[in-house]
């Protein structure tokens, strides 16, 4: 892997994207832009030009407090932002539809799925094909698609991987699903877009990208961990935790993740069970409240284990 | 005195020199509110009259009231199939009694018309005994909402069973808070009325009254078809 | 007995708040007793708390804005400082305490800042401008402003006893559920905001009535001045959504206090529901907030280009035009909730139609300056630093309307970025143009120029320093309202917005001194006419600052710009005449009601957070009873005599006449 592209990885963000998605958005954000500050460009300089030139010192300007109405700049002053809005809305359009966080960026039996659960304060990766799991680490090949399907244990979460494009909303009882791709391997970073709670800061998560070949070699190795994920060890894992150092589970009981989804494994409890708090205490012991090397991001690279 | 007479424009803030008073203001006392029955309030005749402004102010404040039941009409809609596997509206709403209530509420806001009529009369005692009847009607139509929600919570199927039940329990309940408060103001207007007699600030809050409780009487007819006739249908 | 309250409600080992509310408990008793020893609560009681005068209330409206501006202002400064200090270490707020300092801010500074200073203005312009003596419904403004003060005290008494809530401005389903908020922040959040916004709605009906009944003789619509529509547009936008916002927050409160399921997890509660009903509201609201501050530019750029505005009726046409389309656009705020590509481009263009309106605004701003005489006071200054930054800042509201630009920026920095830029150079721009503009109308004096002037560039620079740096960080990938930054290529975008906040204490501190310094030299800064900017509309027609009545006569109103043109024939040697006799006029009496029933608001929502239900019944009962010994007063009105009139505004008129002389005199 290398060094400075993860380093250069690191640094970028929406963008610098690493996949066909991110691209997209780029894509469309940038055009979007261009129409925009052609308008907005010759606006600022004619106001502070206007201001300037009209000030009550200057003896060269014509005063002509008649001039409050005129047919032809009501036309134009209607028609620029309207014709701007046609442009933009035929991108809007387009960029709706063929970024469509549901459209397939491939053939299925090529598309990876990856199962994504947000918990507190932590995200739970399953692949349902390799039946193993990892928290807080997402592996994924480089170059294929990968379809996620997104719920959440608790409370609303956003899924979003900057430098890989579109993000989506991950919402307990109901399920999303992001079609995202990254093309090279690298490092990228990973985080929970949406505030939900004392350990939101913990939301974060590396997204390792590796060659197709290396990734199967992955995949099988982590078959030899030790964990299970069952409906057991996902209730201590729902518990409300927070910067999670990254774990996997060798093996992943099948249907986990409708599972959750349908509620069968209820949603996952709050602060101390439901405890009510007049004032809240800190969080409890082996539970961070402030940012812990595991939780950093890994630009300081030398500090991860 | 007048300006009709004297010819000169009641106001120096007037770029005019008209020797008349061209908007008929012609006002004894200069304050907040004009008498004139031409004065509609837009502009031409300045304010418009007391009665006009607190009955519109009324018929605004109306409206947003109506938006707040929007807002519990949309949860419902929204919320109607969502039973959790608990009771739904068909084994639940019983329509006799949904229909005496709309009687009662209907027959209530008939007799609060009456009333109305009676203050155009200013005849007290039936402007009263027609007051008495609403309440009485509306408190009969509280009763027996009440009793429907009682047996339906004896049943398990109280508003924290379901979120059906919720929406169902809010929206209903919203409008059987909205005919308590209102009992409760008619309760003080019959007193204020008894003591002070038609007042023309009594007339203006009987005339509100009568707004509000006729607008329950609209939101309760979208309670019965959208709630009631739509859920034991479905 | 207590409910839920006991000593632990009090964060002893927490000396933040605990420091900062002794602070304010202090500065509150020292105000006490100043005002004591001066003698004052009489004259406080009788001329302010229990006016139903709308110039009071207007004040009153904007001073409490104003301080609880600093306080939301504090809340910034430990945002970006605790995040700046995350980047070294391990900053000095715990996440339990940074989660509801950005909660208190939000709502600070959009329910108990913005809204209060942008009514304030609106309840204390609109009526002069229209030409008439009050509102409509004077002892219900009176209402209004104290329940809105009840909201304030709430909220700023959960950072000592309890807690505030943690779950941002608005508190998104389930998180804010018993569920995952058993404390009592949640509470005290929906108390504050229910309470007070009783008073904005009884706001929005008041005013609505107002600008639609009743207006001086001959002001039709097209007459009327464009902040009035402006006004009438907001608070059409106040009747019609703030409805929706209690009846959603009477939902939340349903869940939490009697285990409804609206918004749980379970039971068939829908989450997602909350979030567009927040946002049905949430997107007029915004309107509501920038709608009046357009309308004030709209007066200020007319005034000081000395020129009438350009398109007037466009400008009608637009804000309409705003005003209806900002109830079409409410999914723009979450369009990563996975809505499907066509519902997520219908709102998507949706909301560009809106920049449709604004952008007519824009250049109708440009062509009212296009051949005036531009003068560069305060206010101006305001106004140009506003229709700059706006422009951006509606752009960058452009970009994320486009949902696939908004898949990558939603909740980012950017977005944060983008709010701040449109409500600092609309919102807060605009009020502080108002607060300068109308100053001397309300007080008799003007505010200090160069202190102004030195406010404006000191806020401007940090405004820029502050957001620019965060646009691009958001564009960096960095999300919003993490109590610790784990990136460390974002410390220097964050290390120049720190930065930029200390430039913009700087401006903060020279409106303070502004106002110190413009009190102590009030003499020389004395408006001596009424109309120190020579304005163009019906307020300016009144002394500085106007009688109770303020007009001894109703204006009669011919055309656009009524007092405009008065002053054209007055110059061109026409002067006002006295009438030759004056009326009694009949004003509405001052009212306790609108104090009593905030006591009695604030009792029955603080027993309400805290679950002390006998509390709550009491305070329901003195509401009811407050209500009723209101409504069986016999008097409502006191008379002011004709002489009183007469004195005053031969007063007035002879201020006026020595001006015009001393205006000729010069040449």
């Amino acid at each position: 892997m290398a060094a400075a592209t993860l380093l250069a990885g690191c640094a970028g963000g929406v963008l610098d994207p690493r996949g066909p998605v991110g691209v997209g958005n780029r894509q469309i954000l940038l055009d979007s832009l261009g129409v925009m500050l052609v308008i907005v460009i010759p606006t600022i300089i004619a106001i502070l030009a206007f201001a300037w030139w009209f000030r009550a010192s200057n003896p060269r300007a014509q005063y002509d407090p008649g001039f409050t109405y005129s047919g032809r700049i009501e036309l134009i002053v209607w028609s620029i932002p309207t014709l701007t809005i046609l442009f933009l809305g035929g991108l809007i359009y387009y960029g709706s539809n063929v970024l469509d966080p549901r459209r397939p960026l491939g053939p299925p039996d090529q598309t990876l799925e990856v199962q994504a659960v947000a918990l507190d304060w932590k995200w739970l990766f399953i692949y349902p094909d390799r039946q193993i799991a990892t928290v807080n680490e997402l592996y994924l090949p480089a170059g294929m698609p990968v379809r996620f399907r997104l719920t959440s244990a608790s409370v609303m979460n956003v899924f979003f991987v900057p430098q890989l494009g579109t993000m989506i909303y991950a919402m307990n009882a109901m399920e999303s699903t992001l079609n995202l791709q990254a093309d090279h391997p690298g490092e990228l970073y990973g985080q929970g877009a949406h505030y939900s709670g004392a350990g939101f800061p913990g939301m974060n998560f590396r997204v390792l990208v590796l060659p197709p070949g290396e990734f199967d070699r992955w995949a099988t190795r982590q078959r030899g961990a030790e964990a299970v994920l069952n409906a057991q060890t996902y209730g201590q894992l729902a518990r409300q935790s927070s910067d999670v150092a990254p774990q996997v589970y060798g093996h992943v009981q099948p249907g986990m993740f409708d599972a959750i989804v349908h509620q069968v494994l209820p949603p996952s409890r709050g602060p101390e069970g439901g405890e009510p708090q007049i004032h809240p205490k800190p969080l409890a012991a082996g539970i961070c409240t402030g940012p812990v090397a595991a939780g950093r991001m890994a630009f300081d690279f030398g500090g991860r284990d | 005195m007048s300006e009709a007479t004297t010819g000169a424009l009641p106001s120096d803030i007037s770029a005019r020199s008209g020797t008349h008073d061209p908007y008929r203001i012609g006002r004894p006392h200069d304050g907040l509110h004009g008498h004139g029955s031409e004065a509609t309030g837009h502009g031409e005749g300045g304010p418009a009259s007391r009665f006009v402004i607190t009955a519109y102010g009324f018929w605004i404040f109306l409206l947003s009231d109506i938006i707040i039941f929007s807002a519990f009409f949309a949860s419902y809609a929204v919320l109607s199939r969502a039973t959790a596997g608990g009771p739904t509206a068909p084994e639940l709403f019983e329509l006799p009694s949904v229909a005496v209530q709309t009687g009662l509420l209907l027959t209530s806001s008939f007799t609060s018309g009456l009333s109305s009529l009676a203050t155009h009369r200013r005849d007290m005692a039936w402007t009263q005994i027609w007051l008495l009847t609403s309440g009485l009607l509306g408190a009969g139509f509280l009763l027996l909402e009440v009793q429907e929600f009682t047996a339906m919570i004896g049943e398990g199927a109280g508003p924290t069973r379901s979120a059906f039940l919720s929406s169902f329990f809010a929206l209903v309940g919203c409008h059987g808070l909205h005919v308590g408060l209102g009992l409760l103001w008619l309760g003080t207007m019959m007193a204020q009325l008894w003591v002070k007699g038609f007042r023309a600030d009594i007339r203006r809050r009987l005339h509100c009254f009568n707004l509000f409780w006729h607008a329950l009487d609209i939101v309760w007819i979208a309670i019965f078809s959208l709630v009631y006739l739509l859920g034991v249908s479905s | 007995m207590l409910g839920k309250l006991d000593w632990s409600a009090i964060p002893f080992e927490e000396p933040i708040p605990l420091i900062a509310a002794l602070v304010v408990f202090l500065g509150m008793v020292g105000v006490a007793a100043w005002i004591t020893w001066k003698g004052w609560w009489g004259y406080l009681w009788r001329e302010w708390i229990t006016s139903v005068d709308h110039k009071r209330i207007g004040i009153m409206y904007v001073t409490l804005a104003a301080l609880m501006l600093l306080r939301g202002f504090v809340d910034a400064i430990m945002m970006r400082t605790h995040q700046a200090a995350t980047l070294f270490g391990e900053g000095y707020l715990p996440s339990d305490h940074y989660d509801q300092v950005f909660s208190a801010h939000g709502t600070i500074m959009i329910f108990f800042a913005a809204m209060p200073f942008i009514i304030g203005l609106m309840n204390f312009v609109v009526p002069l401008q229209l030409g008439v003596r009050d509102v409509a419904f004077p002892t219900l403004n009176s209402v209004g402003f104290w329940l809105t003060a009840t909201g304030a005290l709430l909220v700023n008494l959960s950072l000592v006893i309890g807690e505030f809530a943690r779950t941002g401005w608005l508190p998104y389903a389930p998180l804010s559920e018993l569920e995952y908020s058993p404390g009592v922040g949640v509470d005290y959040y929906l108390w504050a905001i229910q309470i007070s916004g009783v008073g904005t709605l009884l706001t929005g009906v008041n005013l609505v009535t107002t600008i639609l009944k009743m207006r001086a003789p001959g002001m039709g619509y097209l007459r009327m001045p464009i902040f009035c529509w402006t006004a009438l547009a907001s608070n059409l936008l106040i009747v019609a959504a703030f409805p929706i916002l209690t009846a959603t927050l009477a939902m939340l409160t349903l869940d939490r206090y009697f285990g409804f399921h609206f918004f749980t997890n379970e039971a068939g509660g829908n989450p997602m529901m909350f979030v567009n009903l927040i946002w049905a509201w949430g997107h007029p609201e915004v309107y509501i907030l920038v709608l009046p501050a357009f309308g004030l530019f709209s007066e200020i750029f007319s005034t000081f280009s000395s020129k009438p505005l350009f398109g007037y009726r466009s400008m009608v046409a637009a804000t309409l035009f705003i005003c209806i389309v900002s109830f079409m656009v409410w999914l723009h705020h979450f369009f990563t909730m996975g809505a499907g590509p066509n519902v997520n481009a219908a709102f998507g263009i949706a909301t560009s139609v809106i920049a449709v309106g604004t952008g007519v605004k824009i250049y109708n701003w440009l062509f009212t300056m296009y051949g005036g005489r531009i003068r560069f006071d305060t206010p101006m200054l305001w106004a140009l630093g506003f229709i700059t930054t706006f422009t951006i800042g509606g752009m960058t509201g452009v970009l994320l309307a486009v949902p696939a630009a908004d898949f990558v920026l939603h909740n980012s920095m950017f977005l944060v970025a983008h709010f701040h830029n449109v409500i600092i150079s609309g919102v807060l721009f605009g009020a502080f143009a108002g607060f300068t503009y109308w100053f001397p109308k309300a007080f008799g004096f003007r505010l200090h120029e160069g202190w102004g002037k030195a406010a404006f560039w000191f806020t401007l620079a940090g405004f820029i320093l502050v957001f620019a740096p965060l646009y691009l960080v958001g564009l960096q990938g960095m999300t919003r309202r993490l109590q610790s930054v784990p990136v460390d290529a974002w410390a220097p975008y964050l290390l120049v917005a720190l930065a930029g906040i200390g430039v913009m204490m700087l401006g903060a501190a020279c409106q303070v001194i502004q106002l110190f310094v413009s009190i102590r030299r009030r003499e020389e800064l004395r408006d001596l006419t009424g109309d120190p900017w020579d304005g163009r509309s019906l307020e300016w027609s009144t002394p500085s600052p106007p009688p109770d009545f303020n007009f001894a006569r109703l204006p009669h109103v011919e055309d656009e710009e009524p007092y405009w043109t008065i002053k054209q024939r007055a110059i061109e040697g026409q002067p006002p005449e006295a009438p030759e006799s004056y009326e009694p006029v009949e004003m509405p009496k001052n009212s306790p009601t609108g104090f009593v029933t905030a006591f009695f608001a604030t009792a029955i929502g603080f027993a309400l957070i805290w679950h002390i239900w006998w509390l709550a019944l009491i305070g329901a009962i003195g509401a009811y009873g407050t209500f009723v010994v209101f409504a069986w007063r016999d008097e409502a009105e006191y008379e002011i005599p004709a002489s009183e009139v007469q004195r005053i505004d031969r007063a007035r008129l002879e201020a006026r006449r020595t001006w015009h002389e001393r205006r000729e005199a010069v040449g």
